[in-house]
């Protein structure tokens, strides 16, 4: 199976820079942000743009969460999956700016549910999605605020991220 | 995996999984919206020919927890009373749409036989048949016991001393294979007309003193309710004797360790089995096991009614 590498380890880097900085922007600042990773990857990458908005603004405080959505899934009953803990910070969503984080944005289906488990657990004031790669494909009326790479592809094709705490080394590949 | 009829269904791993998908949805029982759309559209059955209110109403709710539709079956007040065999009884429920039934019977094997003769094609969770199984509260009991020793993933190394009534106890019986498979040490107590030698062979230790079982210093005491309704002809000279014996009173209460667990599937004979010293103890964990009785339910449910979509 041929194995295309269309990220690597300092394009990841610049992309979480370059989405920190696009959230700052976006919010005008550090004020109530609430970033909160789906798993599995997107914890991950919620916690390097945490670090990374520390570096970037002085003033940042860092609200950082997990949003389990196996519960919250359309397909939930098709196949039995891992339930990961959900923790949300001390302080709560209510009225926050959450940014909701994935690594790959495709069918749309997964930000659906997050919304949905969202919902249960409080209402902010505003919601926000970040994805490190937005692969097309959507089928919900759903889009993402700040993305690290654009990548056309065909529906056959399998985009893996990969991420240095879960998988060992920084890379995007396609499968073909 | 479909059914949960009997512990002996279940490997470490699948266990280990279920207590960790129960910690995760137990969670869930502290918010402020205490559900999750899991199970939407899904009928669940409880269908109980014994009287059971704890273990009936946290079926229901945990079935509620995941959204899923519940109707309580109780067969005193149904067709049951009038001759309806429980062949007929589920097709008529699996005919109005359940996708689960969990079933609670006075016979030994009832919720395997409903699960393995072919007669409904959803899923069936054995609530307690007869002195058989209720494996439910073992996983419940297991959870509660991991929680407080957090022990990691396993039981491994933790001694637990069941004490009572255990011929009669599906209870003890579905304990001994889930602790025994989750790596615990366990020790069965009761006087010899309650406590037969065939548990031998299920690899626990057997004494017939209490204290003799208590001077092990076992990490975790379980106490067992005493089973009248499944007792015909007598097992002890009287309630007094059986109380002197085996009771969980003031006085043996006083040689369990700082650290000792105090379980009880309940209902609790206050004074009979266990002293009300004992049973309002901080080191009495029976208020945690009702609540992961519901985490682990919700868990149970979500398992088997999850990938047969």
């Amino acid at each position: 199976m041929p194995l295309r590498t269309v990220l690597d380890s300092s394009d990841i880097s610049r992309a979480i820079k370059r989405i920190s900085h696009e959230i700052l922007e976006a919010n005008s600042g550090s004020e109530d942000l609430v970033l909160l990773g789906i798993p599995t990857r997107g914890v991950e990458l919620a916690e390097r743009i945490d670090v990374s908005l520390a570096e970037i603004d002085p003033g940042y405080v860092s609200n950082l969460g997990v949003l389990d959505i196996t519960m919250y899934r359309d397909d939930s009953l098709d196949a039995e999956r891992e339930i990961h803990p959900t923790q949300i910070p001390t302080s709560g969503i209510d009225d926050k700016v959450v940014v909701l984080i994935d690594d790959v944005l495709y069918s749309g289906r997964t930000v659906r549910s997050a919304l949905d488990a969202l919902i249960d657990i409080g209402r902010p004031r505003q919601v926000k999605l970040a994805v490190l790669v937005d692969r097309g494909h959507r089928e919900l009326p759903i889009r993402p605020d700040f993305v690290g790479k654009n990548l056309p592809t065909s529906a056959a094709e399998r985009v893996n991220v990969m991420l240095a705490n879960t998988d060992g080394s920084d890379q995007v590949v396609i499968e073909q | 995996m479909k059914h949960l009829t009997s512990i002996r269904e279940l490997d470490t791993g699948s266990a280990i999984a279920i207590l960790d998908n129960a910690d995760e949805l137990g969670a869930v029982n502290s918010r402020e919206v205490k559900k999750l759309p899991a199970l939407r559209g899904k009928t669940v059955v409880n269908l109980f020919y014994e009287n059971s209110t704890r273990t009936r109403i946290s079926f229901e709710i945990a079935a509620k927890r995941l959204s899923a539709d519940v109707i309580n079956f109780a067969a005193a007040t149904s067709s049951v009373s009038k001759g309806e065999s429980l062949k007929d009884t589920a097709q008529t429920l699996e005919a109005l749409g359940a996708d689960a039934i969990v079933i609670r019977h006075p016979m030994s094997g009832a919720a395997q036989t409903l699960a393995t003769k072919g007669w409904i094609s959803g899923s069936v969770v054995n609530a307690g048949d007869g002195s058989h199984e209720h494996p439910t509260q073992a996983l419940l009991d297991a959870l509660t016991i991991r929680q407080i020793k957090k022990s990691g993933n396993d039981l491994a190394g933790i001694k637990v001393l069941i004490v009572g009534d255990i011929q009669h106890s599906r209870v003890a019986r579905s304990n001994v294979l889930l602790l025994s498979l989750l790596g615990a040490e366990v020790t069965l107590a009761g006087p010899e007309t309650l406590l037969p030698k065939t548990f031998a062979a299920m690899g626990c230790k057997i004494s017939h003193s209490f204290e003799e079982a208590l001077a092990e210093k076992p990490d975790v005491v379980m106490m067992l309710r005493v089973q009248r309704e499944r007792m015909q002809g007598t097992f002890f000279p009287s309630e007094r004797e059986y109380a002197a014996k085996w009771s969980l009173s003031g006085e043996r209460f006083k040689m369990l360790g700082n650290q000792t667990i105090i379980l009880h599937p309940g209902p609790m004979n206050r004074g009979f089995e266990i002293s009300n010293e004992a049973a309002d103890d901080p080191r009495s964990a029976v208020l945690t096991q009702v609540r992961n009785g519901l985490s682990v339910r919700m868990a149970v449910l979500y398992k088997l009614m999850a990938g047969e979509g």
